[in-house]
């Protein structure tokens, strides 16, 4: 009949396409000595003064060298990148040297003028670069800024000259001690002639001086490999023929793409894997402290807070140690410090009795200010980012301990979140995350505490302003050594924690899971893979 | 027939431009700030805020900035996105892939639709029809992500068949994307069917067809399937325009870079200029 032959058909079409996946296989991985590593997708096109987020920095750190590099287990300055030394008499004019022999992938030379140009561009306010605001302590950034419509008063800023091919000058406003700390970030990468010609044709296929090179353009949605640079100065080479960077829109299917053997690196678990990745991948993980910190922030300028006696009491009542390992599973430490403990400076206690669990002591200083804890209290947070959870374990305890009542205000996305907090409309504490530009204590305490971070120009968003926080701030700025300036911002963070606009909740961890193919896969300090020390096969 | 498609034609343009002002409408009532929301947690120079708004035309009134947005259309520039991506450079690159998931999709929403649907009509009542109608109610309720999930897991991991993310394999790779895709309409397809071929088969020409002599298959396939057929090819068609905006989910869970994927990442970012002239 006519009618079974159709079943007939389509059986067979069925049996081939099982005969097929015999040589196709559930796993493609990559050519020879090539890994994959998976990202999302980067936010905008891959131009480092216009990269801010940690998908295109991390393809951007295979394609750069900056100028300095950091020791992997201190996080201390070391000069093995482009820069032969960063010097300074009065912490105000840097002159920095360049080492020779660096160039580009297109074989032009790495010059003091390939960094200058870069940097004007960046700075420029008609070119609207996310990372513009780096090069804010530089003297005659401000020429650079447009006012409303009109054009920049200048295009170059006049603290920066290239003096010559191998010597940058670099006049700041203020004087900075930590301007050499600084110099690792991806906005200071430098930038060759071929950037100038067009900029869009390098936001697909960047070149740059590192020990990976593009030779295709970035697809979006999909990724691109980049391969080993033979020519690179450097004393890191790349160990791997090549890696292929592979976007992917949703972690389980990166995952389970790792498992299946299509994967080879991937760093940032999906949310049910943090806690069993651990047992289930045995050597193939790898994990290290996340430079980030996450606090509860208080509105200083919302009455019921502004006593700090309040913000106190709510600080001594969270038990950081049960949200943890509850919630988090021990993917989170607890955390009593503003810095985080890859940044020198940090002391493991800077908190002390403040931080830690006492709720008697809490409740004696909720009385003694006065608190009226009939009104339920606001608890803000960004939506859409998972920290439903740990909110409501924070609000469960201000329940339980203070018998506080308490409101979730999480329903509302970045976009309307962020202006909001601008606008000093958080009527109750919230979540405050920052992660490291640099290794230094000044970047976990200065654009989140200082006046000058004030909204908009800044994210303190807490509204905290104290003349002798920024007075010690300014004091570690001025010192003669780095060390000296780590005792005045140390000093500035105790007066932060006498007067506590907010109050340390946690540090983040990196977990990154392995195929069988790689070897050597390490997370730097700044939680981006390594991707030149890893090795194939 | 000439001037039944004009008509139709005309009609279209009156959609495209009611359908657009609408979506740009909606889009642009949505509260908050996207300049802002672009810098996240870090702070943004105010002179490069300033820049991205005059940029975007973002301080101009609706009516304005709407003019300008049809203007650019028929200058055939479909404005950026706010990383400065031509907006129809995603487009061209992204519209391939979606037409060959659509294509595998509706393969196998014939294929398996249609066929299964015409044995279930002619075999009313046997295991096959009750087989039928329960597996298209379950695949009817299980959420699509739950079904691709489970079936990369297991077709594409534990058993190896199938590739588990990706276009790297051809056409390899589209085939159980597109079979996930397929699942809900081809539940539809096959019990739509099957009400219309039962109906046709108790037909009167049906009957005289039969007296007259005519072979059983001949009849099924040539006479009752060919009337059976309208109301299931409507909606193949009308599925082929939903499939053909892009299918989020399964986009995401199989990694496929079609036109969904903008659409998802950006409706949680709030990225007004793309999602308008992606929602076509």
């Amino acid at each position: 009949m006519r009618v079974k032959r159709v079943i007939a058909a389509v059986s067979a079409g069925f049996v081939a396409a099982g005969l097929l996946a015999a040589c196709g296989g559930g796993s493609a991985s990559g050519a020879e000595g090539v890994y994959s590593l998976h990202i999302m997708q980067p936010e905008n096109p891959l131009v480092p003064g216009n990269t801010t987020e940690s998908e295109g920095n991390q393809v951007l750190k295979s394609l750069f060298t900056p100028l300095v590099r950091y020791n992997d287990e201190t996080s201390e300055v070391e000069y093995t990148g482009v820069a032969k030394s960063v010097e300074s008499e009065d912490q105000m004019t840097w002159t920095i040297e360049l080492n020779e022999g660096w160039t580009f992938h297109d074989g032009t030379p790495v010059t003091a003028k390939s960094y200058v140009d870069a940097w004007n561009y960046t700075a420029l306010s008609t070119n609207a670069f996310g990372a513009s605001y780096f090069f804010e302590n530089v003297k005659g950034y401000d020429e650079l800024q447009a006012a409303d419509g009109a054009e920049p008063a200048a295009t170059a800023m006049s603290g920066l000259e290239a003096v010559n091919d191998t010597t940058i000058s670099v006049e700041l406003k203020e004087p900075f001690a930590i301007f050499p700390v600084t110099l690792g970030y991806t906005a200071f990468y430098p930038l060759p002639e071929a950037f100038f010609d067009d900029p869009d044709a390098f936001g697909r296929r960047p070149i740059g001086n590192g020990p990976f090179k593009a030779d295709e353009d970035f697809v979006d949605g999909q990724g691109f490999t980049v391969t080993k640079y033979e020519d690179y100065a450097g004393d890191n080479p790349a160990q791997a023929e090549g890696v292929q960077f592979k976007v992917y829109t949703e972690l389980t299917t990166a995952f389970t793409d790792v498992q299946a053997g299509g994967l080879d690196v991937l760093l940032d678990l999906p949310l049910d894997a943090w806690a069993t990745a651990r047992d289930q991948f045995g050597d193939r993980y790898v994990e290290r402290a996340r430079p980030d910190i996450t606090a509860l922030s208080f509105p200083t300028y919302d009455e019921r807070f502004a006593d700090p006696r309040v913000r106190e009491a709510f600080s001594m009542e969270i038990d950081r140690q049960a949200i943890t390992t509850a919630i988090f599973t021990d993917t989170r430490t607890p955390a009593a410090s503003f810095g985080s403990p890859v940044v020198e400076g940090y002391r493991e206690d800077a908190c002390g009795a403040k931080c830690e669990l006492n709720v008697e002591q809490a409740n004696k200083l909720l009385d003694e200010a006065g608190f009226d804890r009939s009104r339920p209290v606001d608890l803000w947070f960004n939506a859409g980012a998972g920290h439903d959870q740990w909110m409501t374990a924070i609000g469960n305890q201000f329940r339980s301990n203070l018998g506080v009542e308490y409101a979730l205000r999480g329903d509302l996305q970045f976009a309307q979140y962020l202006p909001l907090q601008d606008d000093k409309g958080m009527t109750g504490p919230f979540r405050m995350g920052w992660i490291m530009d640099y290794p230094s204590l000044y970047n976990f305490l200065a654009p989140v505490y200082s006046t000058a971070a004030t909204p908009p120009a800044g994210s303190n968003m807490s509204f905290y302003s104290n003349p002798e926080f920024d007075g010690a701030l300014s004091a570690g700025n001025n010192a003669d050594t780095l060390d000296e300036a780590t005792v005045e911002y140390q000093r500035a963070e105790d007066i932060l924690f006498r007067d506590m606009p907010a109050t340390p909740l946690f540090y983040g961890l990196n977990q990154a899971v392995t195929s069988d193919r790689v070897d050597n896969v390490k997370i730097d300090a700044f939680g981006d893979i390594v991707t030149e020390e890893v090795t194939v096969g | 027939m000439g001037r039944f498609i004009t008509r139709r034609l005309l009609l279209t343009v009156s959609v495209l431009i009611g359908a657009s002002f609408l979506i740009f409408a909606m889009v642009y009532a949505l509260p908050g700030d996207p300049i802002r929301a672009l810098a996240g947690d870090r702070p943004l120079a105010p002179a490069v805020v300033a820049q991205l708004r005059a940029q975007y035309n973002l301080d101009d009134p609706f009516f304005v900035q709407y003019i300008k947005y049809v203007g650019g259309l028929f200058q055939g520039d479909f404005g950026s996105d706010f990383s400065g991506r031509p907006v129809l450079d995603t487009i061209s690159q992204r519209l391939p892939v979606t037409i060959q998931l659509t294509a595998v999709a509706v393969i196998f929403e014939i294929l398996i639709g249609v066929t299964a649907g015409v044995l279930a009509a002619l075999r009313r009542n046997s295991f096959f029809d009750n087989l039928v109608l329960v597996s298209s109610t379950l695949l009817v309720s299980i959420p699509v992500f739950v079904l691709g999930f489970v079936s990369q897991y297991v077709l594409g991991y534990k058993l190896g068949l199938f590739p588990i993310a990706g276009i790297n394999e051809g056409w390899y790779s589209y085939l159980l994307p597109g079979l996930v895709l397929a699942s809900l309409s081809m539940a539809y397809v096959a019990r739509l069917t099957r009400t219309a071929v039962s109906e046709s088969m108790a037909a009167d020409y049906i009957r005289t067809a039969r007296s007259k002599g005519v072979g059983y298959s001949r009849i099924v396939t040539r006479h009752a399937l060919r009337n059976s057929l309208i109301p299931v090819v409507t909606f193949i068609g009308a599925d082929i325009g939903a499939l053909l905006g892009g299918a989020i989910i399964t986009e995401s869970v199989f990694n496929i870079p079609d036109s969904a994927a903008p659409s998802s990442t950006l409706c949680r970012t709030r990225k007004v200029l793309w999602s308008s002239a992606s929602s076509r």
